[in-house]
């Protein structure tokens, strides 16, 4: 993490589902203009954990904070979101789609830039419902870039797609970050947070287990010989290598 | 608030099949309707005759009551053998059965048949001199516009059609969209559950009203229907119906995610709808309890409003119970949806 003061910061959250503890005790503080990755296996908590930070879901009990005070009104007009797994309006072109999106906003980038900057250009007058797995994953990190937002979650943004489209996926995020804008980033690809974050947390069981940048995190678990040196293998020390759910 | 709007109403209208059904459906049910009863009008009463050799009826050949044969409303249907014509009245084909010998009449009549029971008094009438009824009985006839079945059975196709399209088309829709992640999108961004709610309700009234004004243009060019109020009053009386129709599928919207059991809600609250809010007949004759709970039903103020103006000629004055009653209905529906409503729940 870097020396800027706190974008957002999480204090002891906790969220229990039927009385399983899907997140306990997180703590997380989250440096302005950062590239922040949540990693973990199924079921570790990361979308929950995403979802009250993002003001989605609520949380049982702990504190968020956003720039070092409650979240309020303002939030949702200064961040911007991409789900894991999210429809759009029915029956509407990709350009209407992120027209009707912007005008939720008070202050927008312009709609041309945002498909410019997604590489939309060519299907912009496509409906959303015959658009390509990469083409969607895209329109769905435009309608989160919309807004020019400061805090930007993206969970799970490559999953699914072709190695063609996830670098395409890559190359937008990297852009944004060169832009200064605070992004956390959940995934299960350790290649994505290796090239992507400056700071990693990884989740296990509701909590987490480790976190650092990723070179730091390299260097401290994968001394012995033998041991590749990438976060694959500091994952996989860490959370086991049984299957999970 | 204008662009969901705007794309909710995209989505109506480019979803051709739904459009289509929408616009088609009421059409179809009218049209149905007017086959039946321009071209089958003097069915009401069967009334079966053995045996008639080779299916071959010449009225005037039948060893019946002369009157009998000339009664509005009763169908003569004829029979080679007194088994297969018994077959057909123990199954309720026929309502009654005639022996075609003379000159004693004989028949026969099935207990469970409330219709053969009716018949058989006119069949025992029809032997009677008409002269025992002079002096004893005077006829009058009602005077002024007689209202035909489909002039009465329209409003309610109309207010059918608003109703399923108000309880699917923005209950089923929302739990659908809730499922499948478009609200949690949605919450994601600045929209209040108002904004949404509201642009969803607007759309919906919008589009049930142009979409019924297509329908009653249509129809009319078909069935030449009499109207005899004020269109404007007819259109605030669909105004508040469709308003509250739209605002009770927002109720049947406000929670959940599985479709099939917002599909088993809405039937379980539309079938009984269709039938006590008088759509296709009259409750006139049921219990009192059942016309206390038809009152219930918002579809029921709903279509005496319009068939008092439509085919009464009724003013919007005389149907202000009515409309109260449906704008009063719509505010406790909306209330509770939009207090009840959540974005992922």
């Amino acid at each position: 993490m870097t020396g800027n003061p706190s974008m957002i910061e999480v204090r002891n959250l906790e969220k229990n589902y039927n009385g399983h503890r899907a997140v306990d005790g997180i703590s997380l503080s989250i440096a302005g203009g950062s590239c922040f990755g949540l990693l973990g296996p199924n079921g570790a908590g990361k979308t929950t954990t995403v979802e009250m930070m993002e003001n989605i879901i609520p949380h049982d009990s702990g504190v968020i904070l956003y720039k070092g005070g409650e979240r309020d009104r303002t939030f949702n007009q200064e961040i911007g979101i991409q789900f894991q797994h999210t429809e759009l309006l029915a029956f509407l072109t990709v350009e209407e789609t992120l027209k009707t999106f912007a005008a939720f906003y008070d202050k927008h980038l312009p709609v041309e830039e945002v498909i410019h900057m997604c590489m939309l250009d060519n299907i912009k007058k496509n409906m959303t419902h015959k658009i390509s797995g990469g083409q969607r994953q895209r329109l769905l990190l435009g309608l989160a870039l919309l807004n020019d937002p400061e805090l930007l979650f993206l969970d799970e943004p490559s999953t699914g797609l072709d190695p063609q489209a996830r670098k395409h996926i890559w190359e937008i995020i990297l852009d944004i970050h060169k832009k200064g804008k605070t992004i956390i980033l959940t995934t299960h690809y350790m290649e994505e947070a290796e090239n992507l974050c400056d700071a990693i947390a990884i989740m296990d069981r509701g909590r987490i287990i480790e976190q650092g940048s990723p070179k730091s995190l390299i260097k401290t678990h994968c001394r012995e010989e033998g041991c590749p040196k990438n976060l694959e293998s500091v994952f996989l020390k860490l959370t086991g290598k049984h299957l999970r759910e | 608030m204008w662009a969901l709007f705007k794309a909710r109403n995209y989505e109506f209208f480019r979803d051709r099949t739904g459009f289509g059904w929408n616009i088609l459906f009421p059409f179809l049910i009218v049209a149905g309707f007017g086959v039946i009863f321009s071209s089958d009008s003097g069915s009401d009463y069967k009334l079966g005759v053995f045996p008639v050799k080779d299916n071959l009826l010449l009225l005037q050949e039948l060893h019946l009551p002369d009157r009998l044969k000339t009664y509005k409303h009763i169908r003569i249907v004829p029979f080679e053998t007194q088994d297969e014509a018994l077959d057909k009245l123990a199954h309720h084909k026929i309502d009654i059965l005639l022996e075609n010998a003379g000159p004693e009449l004989k028949y026969w009549v099935n207990d469970s048949n409330p219709k053969g029971y009716i018949l058989e008094k006119v069949v025992r009438e029809s032997i009677i001199p008409e002269a025992i009824f002079e002096s004893k009985v005077t006829r009058q006839e009602i005077q002024g516009d007689q209202i035909r079945y489909i002039d009465w059975l329209f409003p309610g196709i109309l207010g059918m059609n608003i109703m399923f399209s108000a309880l699917f088309g923005v209950g089923y829709v929302i739990v659908r969209y809730r499922r499948i992640g478009v609200l949690k999108r949605l919450k994601a961004t600045p929209v209040t559950a108002f904004e949404y709610l509201t642009a969803q309700l607007v759309s919906r009234v919008l589009i049930m009203l142009i979409s019924s004004s297509v329908v009653w243009l249509g129809c009319d060019v078909l069935f030449s229907f009499r109207m005899h109020g004020s269109y404007l009053d007819v259109l605030v009386v669909f105004f508040s119906g469709t308003l509250c129709l739209v605002s009770l599928g927002l109720v049947l919207a406000c929670r959940g995610t599985n479709e099939e059991l917002t599909n088993g809600i809405i039937n379980f609250i539309s079938w009984p709808m269709m039938f006590l809010s008088e759509v296709w007949f009259s409750i006139e004759g049921a219990s009192d309890f059942v016309k206390h709970a038809a009152k219930l039903l918002p579809l029921t103020h709903f279509l005496n409003a319009a068939r008092k103006i439509i085919n009464d000629g009724a003013t919007l004055s005389d149907v202000s119970t009515e409309v109260a009653i449906l704008l009063c209905m719509s505010l406790v529906f909306l209330f509770i949806g939009s207090v009840l409503f959540s974005w992922t729940k």
